[in-house]
Parts: structure tokens; C-alpha cells; sequence
């Protein structure tokens, strides 16, 4: 069914438009005025200014590796998160755990472990298949470098990144 | 050839006339080219600021790189020279399809008009005895009419040798727009020049001096800052100020005036008549296909045009370079600057003015831009110049 609108009737004040000009004027006058003053302007100044404090808990930031209250390096070189990285970012060089070490049972961990920034999509699949709770997302985003060498995350940057991380599954100590 | 030789060539009449025309252009010139660059900062800032945003901040000098700790931001006003040396240095990109000589020739023309109104316009009353106005021609406000109209010929042939639909389009949409406004801004004149009496923009100015701005009802006659000390003089100021044709001309001056301000702001292709560039329907209108120095020259234009614009109103409805009680150029050198200064913070209001309406209104349609000229204003330019002639007429000094 046909819907018919009506078209208003238009005083001459409306047809002429000055009155609606000059109101048009006066709310444009009105926020230049507010902003010259700075209130109402929302912008972040974002280097100087962060939300940082702000990010939700499960904010998915750069990749890295965490150690134990035990300062054992959780990861063991499964290998898995290199496999399931959709963009290939992640390469692991295991190495095996020399004998006389503390966690020689332990039997494998990363020799290198890169994961190159340029690539990575922040998807999270490496946290969540890591059967040793040893990767995790942090909220680091600002991940810069002036040549791809330099967006590569190696083990030594990873771990700092990560820190240690408490509460987590004890799998591998002795019983008490 | 000795010092006294020199100064006697010098003086002679016409070479006098020459270095001297020849000085104040170059500064006029110089000095607008300053105005338009700070009036594309101000475009951008102003902008940001009646959008509740912050509009360019962060081009300053940059102290980190002479070895700084910090560098010094001073609200971004480096800008306004970024903006020029990126579009200078940017690839003067010409697409393969275009009529090369018409593409390189239109910049030029739209560049042209607005510089050479420029001429005309009286900026300051005189310094040292000179005169500021760089060509005090008799027909000053034709000569404006008929320059400033040349610059549509820029437009179209940018959008024709674009060979492109959308440059096409803004092309065709700025000839027809000048069609409909030109008319009526010519009528709409008609009325200072039975006022005043005179088509020279100096004459327009100094009787406003004496008289009064035209866009005021009334002005205290013959009021000076050395009158202020006596209160008898300033009374007799006020009371012979009285005139009823004076406050009876003021309706058509003041319609005159607003039709005036429209109309410039269609010459100027400025919003709410920006039809010819229209962003959001034609890209960029007749300057798609433009890059680097070349669309430059529009944008540079455009502002100039603006200024020209700016200066034409403010020396038929708004005194020029009079302000109430500062005496002109003849009381002193000094006084000469302030007028000079006068006229130009009038015509930086008015700038300004046209930045804040351009962020108010939305653009007219195609149609309504028609209409508007053709059904309201010209009728009412028209009924406007019978309006002053009677008032002229029947009601005496």
C-alpha cells in the first residue's frame, strides 16, 4: 500500500531560510567556542595519551613466552603452536635439556624461538593449543621495527616480554 | 652618477609612478599569498574545531631533530608551510588521456582573475602621500565584475580537458552556476553606485568615510578623536547624523548586501555552492584529475579568490579601510599602516566568516542553486535598485 507524506507546510520564515541560517550559525558558533576552550573535544593525543589502563582483560596483544615461580621455561618444543600458526609466523629450533640439568625429565626445549611481528594476526591459537601454558597473548600492541629483522621476536624478547607467570599448572615438579 | 641624479630619476613623475606601483604590488601580492596560506590553516583548524575535533597540532618546528629534547608543536601552524612544500614537491602526475595544453593552461586561469581584482581594491588610504590602491581605476567595480567571471573559463576548461565524467560534470555545473548568480550580483550593486555616485572603489570608500559605512542605518557625522574632548561636538555629530533617507536607504542596502555575500560566495564556488567540486558526488569535481602544483593553483585560486571576494565587500557595504575615529593616511605615516591593518583584519573576519558558514550549511542541489538565483534573487535585485531610486527621489537630505 501506497504511503502518502504529506509535504509540510512551510511558513515564510522557513522559506526564506535566514532564520534557519542564522540557527545553524549559532550551534556552529556554539561548539567552536567550546572547543577553542578545549571542552568537548574527545580526541586522544595518542603517543603522549593511552588507553592502556583500559584494555579488557582478555585483550589479545603480541605472543609471548612466560616462566614458572620456578623460573623454568614452560615451553617444551612441542612444536604445536608452529603448526597450528595460520600465518606462519612462529619457528622453533628444540633442543635437547643436557643431562644435570634441574628439569632434565622435562627432556626438550627451545633452542630459538621466533615469532616474526610482520606476520603475526593476534588470532591467539598458539595460546590456546599450548598443552604447557607457556604462550600466552599480553597486551603489548605498538610492536614497531624499521626492517623486518627487526619485527622478529626472538627467545630472549619473547621471555622478556612474557615474565613470569604464577598460578599456573605445576606439571612438572616433583610430589609433595 | 651621483646620489642626487638617482633621486631626481626617481622622482620624476612616471618613473615614480612605475617603482612605486611596481613596490606595492609585490608587497599586496606577497602579503595575500601570506593571508591565503593562513587562511587554508585556519579552513582545516576551524573546521576541526566546530567538529569537536583538534584539527592539526602536531607540525611545528622540529627541535628533536637539531637535537632537542621536545619539539615545538605551536599549534600546528607549521602547516601552513608543509602544505606547500609537499604539494611542490609531489609527482606532477598528468593522466594519458587529457588535452595536455588546456589541462596546463586551466590552473593558470582560475589562478589569474582572483590576482588581478587584486588590483583594484583600495587596501589602505596612503602611506607617504602615495596611494594604496595599485591601479585606482574609474570603472574599479566593473572591472572586478568582469575579471572575476573569467576565472569560471578555468573551471570549465579543467573539467573539459580532464576528459573525464566527473571533471566534466564540475565543469558544466560551474558555468551554469555563474549564469544564475552573475545577474543578480551585478543588479545587486546598482544601489551603492546611485549612493555614492561613483563606479571607483577609492570614491566608494572615502564617501563611506564621510558618510558613513553602507551597511549602517546611521553614523554620527563628522566625528573625530579630537572631537571626543568636546562634548558639544559630539552631540552635533550625533544629531546631524539624523537622516530619514539615510535610515530609509538602509533596507535596500542591506538586501543589497546579503545578495552581495551570496554571491560571493557562489563566485568563490564556496559552500553552501561548492557545486562545482562537490566531493561526495563528483570525487573532486573539475580538479579530479590534478595533482601536485597544478591542483595547487585551484586551491590557491579558490583562497584568492576568496580574499578578492572578501575585499570587494568590504569596500562596497563595509567603510574599506575606515574605522571610526582613526584618521587616514594623511594624518601620518603610522595612521596610513593602521588603515592598511584595518582593512585587512575586516577582510580576515570576513574569511573567517565564510569558513564558519562552510561548516554550517549543507551544500545546495543543482535546482535550488538555480531557483535561488534566478526566482529570488534577481526580481528582488531588480525591485531593490525602483526601492533605492525612489527613496533617492522622493525623500531629501
Amino acid at each position: 500500500m501506497a504511503i502518502v507524506v504529506n509535504r509540510p507546510q512551510l511558513t515564510f520564515a522557513e522559506k526564506c531560510y535566514l532564520p534557519s541560517l542564522v540557527a545553524g550559525l549559532a550551534i556552529t558558533w556554539k561548539h567552536l567556542k567550546r572547543a577553542i576552550f578545549n571542552k568537548g573535544v574527545v580526541t586522544m593525543q595518542y603517543p603522549e595519551e593511552k588507553w592502556d589502563a583500559n584494555l579488557p582483560e582478555w585483550y589479545r596483544g603480541a605472543p609471548t613466552l612466560v616462566v614458572d615461580e620456578d623460573g623454568r621455561e614452560k615451553c617444551v618444543s612441542c612444536q604445536l603452536c608452529e603448526f597450528i600458526c595460520p600465518p606462519r609466523a612462529i619457528t622453533i629450533k628444540p633442543m635437547e635439556i643436557p643431562d644435570g640439568d634441574k628439569w632434565r625429565k622435562v627432556e626438550k626445549r627451545p633452542e630459538e624461538f621466533d615469532i616474526d611481528m610482520a606476520r603475526c594476526i593476534y588470532c591467539g591459537l598458539c595460546e590456546e593449543v599450548c598443552p604447557e601454558q607457556a604462550i600466552y597473548l599480553r597486551k603489548d600492541y605498538s610492536i614497531t621495527g624499521l626492517n623486518r629483522a627487526q619485527m622478529v621476536h626472538d627467545k630472549k624478547t619473547l621471555y622478556k616480554l612474557g615474565g613470569v607467570m604464577k598460578g599456573l599448572v605445576f606439571k612438572w615438579n616433583e610430589l609433595k | 652618477m651621483d646620489t642626487a641624479l638617482i633621486l631626481h630619476f626617481l622622482t620624476t613623475p612616471l618613473v615614480f609612478m612605475l617603482w612605486t606601483t611596481f613596490l606595492k604590488s609585490f608587497i599586496f601580492l606577497n602579503v595575500v599569498i601570506i593571508v591565503v596560506s593562513v587562511t587554508v590553516f585556519a579552513e582545516r583548524k576551524v573546521s576541526a574545531l566546530i567538529q569537536d575535533r583538534v584539527g592539526p597540532n602536531r607540525v611545528g618546528i622540529p627541535l628533536t631533530l637539531l637535537g632537542g629534547k621536545k619539539d615545538a608543536f605551536f599549534f600546528g601552524l607549521g602547516q601552513m608551510v608543509a602544505d606547500p612544500v609537499k604539494l611542490l614537491t609531489k609527482e606532477n602526475f598528468v593522466p594519458g588521456g587529457v588535452n595536455k595544453f588546456y589541462f596546463w593552461l586551466a590552473p593558470k586561469l582560475v589562478m589569474i582573475p582572483p590576482i588581478l581584482v587584486l588590483a583594484v581594491l583600495p587596501f589602505g588610504s596612503s602611506l607617504f602621500g602615495i596611494s594604496m590602491t595599485i591601479a585606482d581605476l574609474n570603472i574599479g567595480v566593473l572591472y572586478i565584475f568582469a575579471i572575476s567571471s573569467l576565472s569560471v573559463y578555468g573551471i570549465t576548461i579543467a573539467g573539459w580537458a580532464s576528459n573525464s565524467k566527473f571533471p566534466f560534470i564540475g565543469g558544466i555545473r560551474s558555468s551554469s552556476q555563474m549564469i544564475s548568480y552573475e545577474l543578480s550580483m551585478g543588479l545587486s550593486v546598482v544601489p551603492v553606485f546611485m549612493i555614492c555616485g561613483s563606479l571607483n572603489l577609492n570614491e566608494i570608500v572615502n564617501w563611506q568615510v564621510v558618510n558613513g559605512w553602507l551597511v549602517s542605518p546611521y553614523w554620527p557625522q563628522g566625528l573625530s578623536a579630537a572631537s571626543l574632548l568636546h562634548p558639544a561636538d559630539v552631540l552635533h555629530a550625533f544629531v546631524a547624523g539624523l537622516s530619514l533617507q539615510r535610515l530609509l536607504l538602509w533596507v535596500p542596502l542591506l538586501i543589497s548586501f546579503i545578495i552581495f555575500l551570496v554571491s560571493i560566495f557562489a563566485e568563490t564556488n564556496r559552500l553552501p555552492f561548492d557545486l562545482p567540486e562537490a566531493e561526495q558526488e563528483l570525487v573532486g569535481g573539475y580538479h579530479t584529475e590534478y595533482a601536485s602544483m597544478n591542483f595547487a593553483l585551484f586551491f590557491l585560486g579558490e583562497y584568492a579568490a576568496m580574499f578578492a571576494g572578501s575585499g570587494a565587500i568590504v569596500s562596497l557595504f563595509l567603510g574599506g579601510w575606515s574605522c571610526p575615529l582613526i584618521p587616514d593616511g594623511s594624518h601620518g605615516w603610522y595612521w596610513g599602516l593602521v588603515n592598511i591593518a584595518v582593512f585587512f583584519v575586516k577582510v580576515s573576519l570576513l574569511l573567517l566568516f565564510m569558513i564558519w558558514v562552510r561548516w554550517t550549511l549543507p551544500r545546495f542541489r543543482y535546482d535550488q542553486l538555480m531557483k535561488l538565483g534566478w526566482l529570488g534573487f534577481f526580481p528582488v535585485a531588480l525591485a531593490n535598485i525602483f526601492l533605492t531610486a525612489i527613496i533617492l527621489a522622493l525623500v531629501h537630505h
